[in-house]
């Protein structure tokens, strides 16, 4: 049985080419657009994180505080909640480390006649610590420390990042909500036109004394494999650009810090999965209307 | 209900009504088609022929009474049964209802696929009726090849290779040369000694007149009467 429906389905597929090629390009399209973007935030999750990870808030302290008060104020940011490690840097081995950082400008330095530089305590957070609110309420604590001149988390940028990333996060759901009600539509008109084309047989069947799985079946193996096929073309495609690109972006951007990867097996599975879903869904769409009649 | 010779009723209208808007297409048949009977439907053109035959395989409702097939209630039958009832006739249709893009093979197979019988059962019941038709030779022809005689015995084949209970054929010769008309009517004859019940619908008295049977008369969609036509010899009715 299931091998009979599945050679009918081969068999309407192969009658009604034009319009399975045309259902084939835009499930392959959806998929491709709708994997990009995963693949879109799949990386920039891991840039997030790798970038997450360096956080640290710089503290400067106000130039008149003496030398001694510094191991008090240390103890007291390390007391604050969320805060993992302090180390202190003295203005002058923040000197002795700026020169050596900018060897080239040496000159820079040569008519120095007082050290700008403030003393300072770097700050490192907890890992469950590094929402963009947390880290901004403990920042807003350590600026009331009386001692504290000003709070500089260097990646405050990279709060502004997240929320973008959290608004691209939100058009991307969108945008597949809309390429999975398309992809199921057309799936859905491909079926009905193929059922209006084989009204006459569908009628016979029915008259001879099939049971309506036995006609609904194969156009349910014809969305499914639509569906399917449709996912991997869309995939494919997306690996050969994700190859074209891949090198070139890490070579020029992440210089090794960061690897740009694929999706994994089980994403790409369940992609497919879902592409299946939409092809048997649209099927059923248009089995149903047309069987109720 | 039986019959004089003991057979039960198989087919049962009961003030059957079919009506289409405000046309009557049937007015109020009530009938009994007993197990083996070999009945012609017959009247002229417009008479409800085709519609009772609608009627009978649940391809139209009745707008009003009650039909029984074997026992069961039409009205009563849910949409999913449906195809049970319709596995209890082999249906030859006036205009043939072959499947263009399928082979001869795979037309007469279709009624055994539907019903869910094994491909080695299928290939031989398949094999030995199209055999019985002429048309083994003829096997992977499409029906569009096919000459009209042939195309009807296929259809002939389709109808009853699953071996109904009743055979219901809607103007069977209508569009067939003498020769081909007689091979059918063998062939039906052959499938009624086998112990179906034969329903034809045709307003050819020649071929009634030939062949002989209960004969049921419609005329502007009422029984008007019934009678036994010997073969070749009661032509009082024509």
């Amino acid at each position: 049985m299931i091998i009979l429906c599945f050679k009918r389905a081969i068999e309407d597929f192969r009658n009604n080419r034009l319009l399975n090629v045309i259902t084939l390009l835009t499930i392959s399209l959806s998929i491709l657009i709708v994997s990009a973007f995963i693949l879109f935030f799949i990386n920039t999750s891991d840039i997030m994180s790798f970038w997450k990870k360096g956080l640290r808030v710089m503290v400067y302290v106000k130039p008149h505080i003496p030398p001694s008060q510094m191991p008090e104020l240390g103890r007291q940011i390390k007391s604050l909640k969320g805060v993992k490690d302090v180390r202190f840097i003295s203005k002058e081995a923040a000197l002795r480390q700026l020169k050596s950082q900018m060897k080239r400008q040496a000159s820079l330095f040569e008519n120095l006649a007082k050290n700008p530089l403030p003393d300072a305590f770097e700050t490192q957070l907890d890992v469950n610590f590094q929402s963009w609110e947390k880290v901004e309420a403990l920042a807003t604590q350590i600026e009331a420390l009386e001692a504290v001149q000003e709070v500089e988390y260097g990646q405050r940028w990279l709060g502004r990042i997240t929320q973008i990333f959290n608004l691209f996060t939100l058009a991307g759901y969108i945008m597949c909500g809309i390429f999975f009600m398309a992809a199921v539509f057309i799936v859905a008109n491909t079926i009905r036109l193929v059922i209006y084309s084989r009204r006459d047989e569908i009628e016979i069947m029915r008259l001879v004394g099939a049971a309506e799985h036995f006609i609904k079946i194969p156009f349910y193996f014809q969305g499914l494999m639509q569906g399917a096929i449709g996912a991997v073309i869309g995939l494919t495609i997306l690996l050969v650009a994700y190859w074209f690109m891949a090198s070139n972006i890490e070579q020029e951007t992440f210089s090794g810090l960061f690897t740009v990867r694929f999706l994994s097996p089980l994403m790409a599975g369940l992609i497919i999965l879902l592409s299946m879903l939409v092809g048997w869904f649209g099927s059923y769409i248009s089995l149903k209307q047309y069987l109720k009649t | 209900m039986i019959d004089t010779n003991g057979k039960r009723s198989i087919i049962r209208m009961f003030h059957v009504h079919r009506n289409y808007g405000t046309k009557k297409a049937l007015i109020d048949i009530t009938l009994d088609i007993f197990k083996n009977d070999f009945v012609f439907l017959t009247g002229a053109s417009g008479a409800g022929k085709t519609t009772l035959l609608k009627l009978l395989y649940s391809a139209e409702p009745v707008s009003e009474g009650q039909v029984l097939i074997d026992g069961m209630n039409l009205s009563r039958i849910p949409r999913k049964r449906l195809p049970l009832l319709r596995r209890k006739f082999g249906i030859i249709f006036q205009d043939y209802k072959l499947i263009a893009s399928r082979t001869v093979f795979e037309n007469v197979s279709l009624v055994l696929e539907a019903a869910g019988k094994k491909r080695r059962l299928i290939q031989k019941r398949v094999a030995g009726v199209l055999r019985l038709v002429g048309m083994e030779d003829r096997h992977t022809a499409y029906p569009p090849s096919l000459s009209g005689g042939e195309q009807q015995r296929v259809a002939v084949a389709r109808a009853i290779v699953g071996d109904p209970k009743i055979i219901l054929a809607d103007e069977p010769t209508g569009s067939l040369d003498d020769d081909s008309a007689n091979s059918i009517m063998k062939l039906l004859h052959g499938v009624h000694i086998r112990g179906a019940t034969v329903i034809i619908a045709t307003h050819d008295k020649a071929l009634i007149r030939k062949t002989g049977g209960r004969v049921l008369f419609l005329k502007q969609g009422r029984l008007e009467g019934s009678s036994i036509i010997d073969k070749y010899y009661d032509n009082s009715m024509f």
